[in-house]
């Protein structure tokens, strides 16, 4: 793999992806033509213009050509069993909930082998973010039908047509609990980047699909041209509808696209839901989870100071001394 | 493997004092004490009551436990959890543990910490799910594909279900290796006294964290003989974690070399430290014809045997495993030139039996005296096998 690597020392330099990227793990595996690099690029364009700290960015992946992301950006990353990408992403967010997590992984590893975790994280409404790069096969192995492979497309395993019904991926997140679902085609990279940086504001479980062109197997495989014919493609028949039913936005093949931001709606993440629950029903004795060491101590000397000052105002006016909210709900 | 420094325990995770408590219940408070602060699980009998202790103990000490999907989520959700800082844990029997296997080598392989607790039940499947067994034991060590090496460690008494979770950790920080406490169902259900010293009697291994300048970072060396320190995501090491054969800064490195020299290190790390990571119990070994060797609840049951094997004038002795992997070899070496017989009872078709044959390499007679699950050996069958070796 190294031994091919362009000697370059300017190009690893001046590359405006160089401080997002492990320049030294360049060139990448990808394909001419493969949609990954651009939703890297939205992702790596997104932190730069949110002006979020890098160090607090995790990026978790599965195993496949998507899952190659995690190897090659520039925090702390992490490339896991195939599939278990999210649950890995929940041990890390709940063992250290600062971090903001973006789990960046294929279709097949998300929606085949990973499904039931998808639909859990999103049901426990988990602080994460998910980046779904959907190329309707898997690449890595060569070419197989995916769960979202749209029905009569050919794929190394369906040789005669696909049979299957694929998952309508907006649907299935919406219908699992996701508070934001959005979907584009790696032809809109300024939405994608828009989409990336609005989920990045935002708290709980955040669903980016993202449609990109495995110009090597499924173009090829089902004589839709390259890159640039996968781009008409999109250009063509791709449809900006946000708020759109997720009941109507499925994907036949070569058929329309229907794209933009289907779902946005607020309610508590999973860490708020333990901190305001366990606050509630147990009061005082309850110890806030996911503050990190400093702020805990600091949290109990306060905590120390107002009950010295209660005990001492305590023979005037105990009674109209209002208890503390345990629980801001805070799991930034 | 230089000497780690250790601490007096968090004293918000000791419930200090003699409880009544089963073994389950145990290794939950053993892990509190440990300092195990995450715990990811999924329900499975007989090991249902850690997870439930853990997560009804979780709020007073600012822990949190979350009940996964499965056991693969669980597992892996362990990994997650260390590289985010915490020292983590779950448990599991036997379908889950065979669930969690591929997770286990991503553990082994990135070298992380965590511990899992296997409350062995019948098998093979769904088996005997409320029947004591110990079938897991090969799975243990063999379970996840390619080569690597693995902790495990068992009790026989809820006291050493709580005394071992912490000498499990422990051991997991020191190698930064995946620790397994292969209990079973019979010392999980069982209820006995357990005495919880006070936190500063506990000594606690804390994790070995970088102190380095940032960039500089490498989370692993290949020496065979001790481990990198770790950092925790969200310090701005930026460090890279897989699952692929990978060199000392984490990144993939595909060559036949490297993962020689990956394997050769995850190997030797252990084996070069075993003779301080094995612990036994021995009784009555010096001059001894026959020796019973056993591990968990079937050591106390082989007790009675080798009592009334004494009574009759036979010379037995006692070799109990705390430690079986790594396995005492030189021991079982040692002992098979000098005895006439290594009885091993145990709840299984004979697994560990088959390390013992190994080491003993034809020194001495070896008996396998195995019993296939959902019971305790009746001692009068381990009787009759010492009495039958010692002619």
């Amino acid at each position: 793999m190294s031994s091919c690597a362009p000697n370059d020392a300017q190009f690893r330099i001046q590359n405006p992806m160089a401080e997002f990227l492990r320049m030294e793990r360049m060139p990448h595996i990808w394909c001419p033509g493969c949609g990954i690099g651009s939703v890297v690029t939205s992702m790596a364009e997104a932190i730069k213009n949110g002006g979020h700290d890098m160090d607090k960015i995790a990026v978790v992946s599965g195993i496949g050509c998507t899952g190659r992301v995690a190897g090659y950006v520039k925090f702390d990353s992490f490339h896991t069993t195939h599939g278990r990408a999210i649950p890995f992403a929940t041990g890390l967010k709940l063992a250290n909930p600062e971090l903001k997590v973006i789990v960046f992984s294929g279709d097949g590893d998300l929606f085949s082998i990973g499904g039931n975790h998808f639909i859990h994280a999103a049901r426990r409404n988990m602080d994460l973010l998910v980046i779904c790069v959907n190329n309707f096969t898997y690449g890595m192995t060569g070419g197989q039908m995916t769960p979202t492979t749209p029905t009569t497309a050919n794929a190394s395993t369906t040789p005669y047509g696909n049979y299957e019904y694929p998952f309508s991926l907006p649907f299935l997140a919406d219908a699992a609990g996701a508070t934001y679902v959005a979907r584009w085609t790696s032809l809109n990279a300024r939405n994608i980047t828009d989409s990336i940086s609005e989920a990045l504001n935002r708290k709980g479980f955040s669903f980016i699909e993202v449609i990109t062109p495995c110009t090597t197997l499924y173009q090829r495989r089902n004589r839709l041209g390259d890159g640039i014919d996968a781009m008409q493609y999109y250009h063509d028949d791709a449809d900006i509808q946000h708020g759109a039913d997720t009941r109507t936005v499925d994907i036949g093949f070569q058929g329309k696209l229907k794209t933009g931001k289907f779902v946005d709606r607020q309610k508590p993440t999973y860490l708020d839901a333990v901190n305001t629950h366990y606050a509630n029903v147990i009061g005082d004795d309850y110890q806030l989870y996911g503050k990190t060491p400093p702020e805990k101590q600091a949290e109990e000397e306060a905590k120390r100071a107002a009950a010295a000052a209660a005990e001492q105002a305590d023979g005037l006016e105990a009674e109209y001394i209002d208890e503390p909210a345990e629980c801001g709900g805070d799991d930034a | 493997m230089p000497a780690r420094n250790t601490v007096a325990a968090d004293p918000k995770g000791v419930d200090s004092g003699a409880h009544f408590m089963d073994g389950d219940h145990a290794l939950a408070e053993g892990a509190l004490a440990a300092g195990c602060r995450f715990f990811a699980g999924y329900p499975i009998t007989p090991s249902t009551e850690t997870a439930e202790r853990f997560a009804e103990r979780c709020p007073a000490v600012g822990g949190l436990f979350i009940q996964m999907e499965d056991e693969i989520a669980s597992a892996t959700a362990l990994i997650g959890g260390a590289w985010g800082g915490q020292k983590v844990m779950t448990v599991t029997s036997g379908p889950g543990f065979s669930l969690m296997m591929e997770t286990i080598g991503l553990a082994a392989t990135t070298e992380t910490p965590l511990v899992i607790a296997d409350v062995q039940r019948g098998g093979p499947s769904t088996g005997l799910p409320t029947l004591t067994a110990q079938q897991d034991m090969m799975q243990a060590r063999w379970g996840s594909h390619g080569d690597y090496r693995i902790i495990a460690l068992v009790p026989d008494s809820p006291q050493e279900c709580f005394d071992l979770a912490i000498e499990a950790f422990n051991l997991s920080e020191i190698y930064r290796v995946p620790v397994f406490i292969m209990t079973d169902e019979t010392v999980g259900h069982m209820h006995e006294k357990v005495v919880i010293p006070e936190a500063e009697e506990i000594r606690v291994v804390e994790r070995n964290w970088y102190q380095g300048p940032k960039g500089e970072y490498r989370p692993y060396r290949f020496t065979g003989r001790d481990v990198a320190p770790m950092v925790k995501a969200g310090d701005g090491h930026r460090f890279h974690i897989t699952g692929l054969t990978h060199d000392e800064r984490g990144y993939p490195a595909l060559t036949a070399e490297q993962n020689d020299k990956v394997v050769r290190h995850l190997i030797e790390k252990i084996d070069s430290n075993a003779e301080s990571i094995i612990r036994v119990e021995e009784d009555g070994i010096e001059g001894a014809d026959v020796v019973v060797l056993s591990y968990g609840i079937t050591s106390r049951i082989a007790i009675r045997a080798v009592q009334e094997a004494r009574q009759a004038g036979l010379k037995v002795g006692v070799l109990r495993l705390i430690t079986v992997w790594p396995f005492c070899e030189k021991k079982i070496r040692e002992l098979a030139g000098k005895v006439k017989a290594i009885v091993v009872p145990e709840i299984n078709y004979g697994q560990m039996v088959l390390e013992v044959e190994r080491c003993a390499a034809g020194q001495c007679k070896v008996v396998s005296v195995n019993h296939c699950g959902g019971a305790v050996h009746d001692p009068e069958v381990i009787l009759a096998a010492i009495q039958e070796a010692a002619k």
